[in-house]
């Protein structure tokens, strides 16, 4: 789960980490009472969307006057901002954090996350900061400091002083980094972060080191525990029907081609989807429906596939082991005739009780296409979908 | 011999009173697993389908012989069990929980790890469907029906596209010598390296099905190992083609993070190590009977 930028300062700030004074807005004249309230002469209007790499996207305006402010927040809310990391759908802006302007004297990378590879904590900086990291690890791979932190003993402040001089950081500022580093190492044990970077950190005119961004992801196995952290979800910046899912029990990522797909298992749901590609077709979405895949449960996932109007198609796989063929045929059977499906449908069964599986959808007497093998199954889907884009261009003509 | 398990080992379950542990720990005795008891900590000294009931997993050793675990116990508590099995001498361990946080699982790791290595328990999972070796035992929630005895060793992130696999290879009469589920957290017990090694040890494995997906570095690791590390041919398979970047495909750990996490970057450098890609999920069976007819 991830969060914005304000709620990750919030949370720093409360472990040690200096940040600059700013507050949030809904709305221009919120945005305009905030920048009085801050003070100065320069402030930053910042959309608050769930991605990186707002600034290229045009979500950070540097206001010089009230008026500027006023026009920035006018301009970004209810703005839908794209950058590499939202899709091309974008994500849009309903909120916006002004904060006062920094006096910058240099910019740093920073960041906590968890290496797959040893198995630990990884502190990650580089001095060349506010650089996109991974554009910096290919071109220039030496310039990017990389301390593990081993789990039982935690980070010790040597390596936090190691970081701090990797960093270029003045002696000065010595033990103001290494309480800034601990204090985000802190909050990642604490809240079950899995992922925090400050890009860019930064050195101001003052002397200080201050995080004038935040991002921070946290484990989702771990929510449960993270009663706080839960509240701070913001729905409307994640898909709507990946959410709708989610309420439901099931994994639904929503894709850019035009097969629906409703699955057990994620490895089966990768694999089908593969297959599906392979044949010539694209996948519009990865659904699995889990292990306990009821009737109740099928027409929800049926339901979510169909929601996706740019279904022209949908495959069903499914790989009964504890489940049953012909629960699943039951349940597949039921959402069809209750939903009144306009696709072709192309089902697939295999394992437990197959043959009943196979008898209760050719007993059916609904438009099921049925097939053997996986090959199979994502060869007719892929026809299936090319016959109907047939049909649609002769109507147009 | 099989790795891990076999028709000899002594199998208990941890959290074997609850729903999903009993329905469980009844298909494995079905399938003929020496399961000799389970734990479930305050029931210890009743009786559950036949069998005794320890507080501790330490009883379970001392008083029933106990070797292999399997863990039902939830998310919140996996990681505890997982340590209780490790600390009590268990040698074996299958972790089939989803949802156990990964800094709790960084915690086990780093237990495990005090352990010299000799007297280390080996932990396969969690988030798996648990480990087989037909006809012999299992140690899982998989269908035992769809497996054969054989010569062909299957390592594997997902329980269903494992099923798949050794379907496919049922059809062309092909049989399995173990059949290992590794889990599909982004931490996890055992690496597709670490049971390749397993499998180059026992002599009944002649080929390695090795099936991947998308994030992480495992599957290249283990490429490298096949290439440096092992005489026998590894067949690979690597899912997600169509994943995009940073989204998440179902399992935890099914995420394109960094450059090279990919399923056809993975595919280009285990191919140039050596390893036979099957060039379809559907493919798996044919490409593996094809290692073995040259063999």
């Amino acid at each position: 789960m991830d969060i914005h930028e304000y709620q990750a300062k919030d949370i720093l700030s409360g472990y040690g980490v200096k940040i600059a004074e700013g507050g949030l807005a809904y709305s221009p004249e919120d945005a305009v009472q905030r920048a009085r309230e801050i003070g100065g002469h320069v402030w930053a209007v910042k959309a608050q969307i769930h991605s990186g790499a707002r600034g290229k996207a045009g979500g950070i305006k540097i206001c010089k006057t009230h008026d500027e402010v006023e026009a920035a927040a006018d301009y970004l809310l209810g703005r839908r901002l794209v950058t590499h990391q939202t899709g091309p759908a974008g994500k849009v802006c309903s909120r916006l954090y002004v904060e006062a302007g920094t006096d910058i004297v240099k910019e740093l990378y920073f960041c906590f996350l968890v290496d797959r590879s040893s198995e630990r904590i990884v502190m990650v900086g580089s001095a060349q900061g506010g650089m996109d990291i991974e554009e910096l690890a290919v071109t220039n791979p030496e310039a990017i400091t990389k301390i593990y932190i081993e789990p039982a003993v935690g980070l010790q402040d040597f390596q936090a002083r190691e970081m701090a001089f990797a960093l270029g950081l003045d002696a000065e500022i010595l033990s103001h980094a290494v309480k800034t580093i601990n204090g985000c190492y802190r909050a990642l044990r604490a809240l079950d972060v899995s992922m925090l970077e400050i890009n860019p950190l930064v050195v101001t005119r003052s002397g200080e080191l201050v995080a004038l961004d935040a991002k921070m992801g946290f484990d989702d196995n771990a929510l449960f525990r993270q009663q706080k952290i839960s509240e701070l979800r913001d729905k409307t910046q994640e898909d709507p029907r990946e959410m709708a899912a989610a309420d439901r029990g099931l994994s639904y990522v929503g894709l850019d081609g035009d097969i629906g797909c409703m699955i057990n298992g994620a490895g089966l749901a990768m694999a089908t989807m593969d297959m599906i590609k392979l044949a010539g077709g694209e996948p519009a979405n990865f659904l699995d429906v889990g292990g306990g895949a009821s009737a109740e449960r099928t027409e929800k996932a049926f339901r979510l596939v169909l929601a996706d109007k740019g279904v022209k198609a949908m495959l069903v796989n499914i790989f009964a082991g504890i489940n049953r063929c012909d629960w699943i045929a039951e349940g597949v059977v039921q959402a069809v005739r209750k939903i009144d499906m306009k696709v072709p449908l192309i089902v697939r069964l295999s394992g437990t009780n197959v043959e009943e599986g196979r008898r209760i959808i050719a007993e059916s007497g609904l438009p099921i296409i049925t097939a053997e093998t996986l090959a199979e199954a994502a060869e007719k889907a892929v026809q299936a979908r090319n016959d109907v884009v047939a049909k649609e261009a002769a109507q147009e003509i | 011999m099989a790795i891990f398990i076999n028709e000899t080992t002594r199998i208990v379950v941890q959290g074997f009173t609850g729903k999903i542990g009993s329905f469980h720990a009844q298909d494995m005795i079905n399938y003929g697993s020496l399961v000799v008891g389970g734990i479930t900590p305050g029931k210890g000294g009743q009786t559950h389908l036949g069998l005794p009931v320890f507080n501790t997993v330490k009883e379970a050793v001392q008083q029933a012989g106990a070797e292999a675990s399997i863990i039902f116990v939830p998310p919140a508590f996996a990681a505890d069990s997982i340590m209780e099995a490790a600390d009590a001498g268990i040698k074996y361990c299958v972790a089939i929980t989803d949802g156990i946080p990964t800094q709790d699982m960084m915690t086990v790791k780093n237990f495990l790890r005090r352990f010299p290595k000799e007297q280390r328990m080996i932990l396969t999972g969690p988030n798996c469907a648990g480990t087989i070796s037909p006809g012999r035992a299992m140690l899982g929630i998989m269908p035992g029906h769809i497996y054969i005895p054989g010569n062909v060793g299957i390592i594997g992130r997902s329980g269903t596209l494992g099923y798949e696999a050794a379907d496919q290879m049922k059809r062309l009469g092909i049989g399995i010598s173990t059949s290992v589920g590794i889990g599909g957290d982004p931490i996890n017990g055992s690496s597709h390296r670490d049971i390749l090694e397993k499998f180059e040890q026992d002599p009944e494995t002649k080929v390695v099905l090795m099936i991947g997906e998308i994030g992480g570095p495992q599957e290249v690791e283990a490429g490298l190992f096949a290439k440096n590390g092992m005489t026998k041919p590894v067949v690979a398979y690597i899912a997600g083609l169509t994943a995009p970047e940073g989204r998440r495909m179902g399992h935890a750990g099914a995420i394109i993070s960094s450059a090279g996490e990919g399923a056809a970057e993975k595919v280009a450098i285990l191919k140039e190590l050596g390893v036979i890609i099957c060039p379809t999920p559907a493919a798996m069976g044919e490409t593996v009977a094809a290692v073995l007819a040259k063999m």
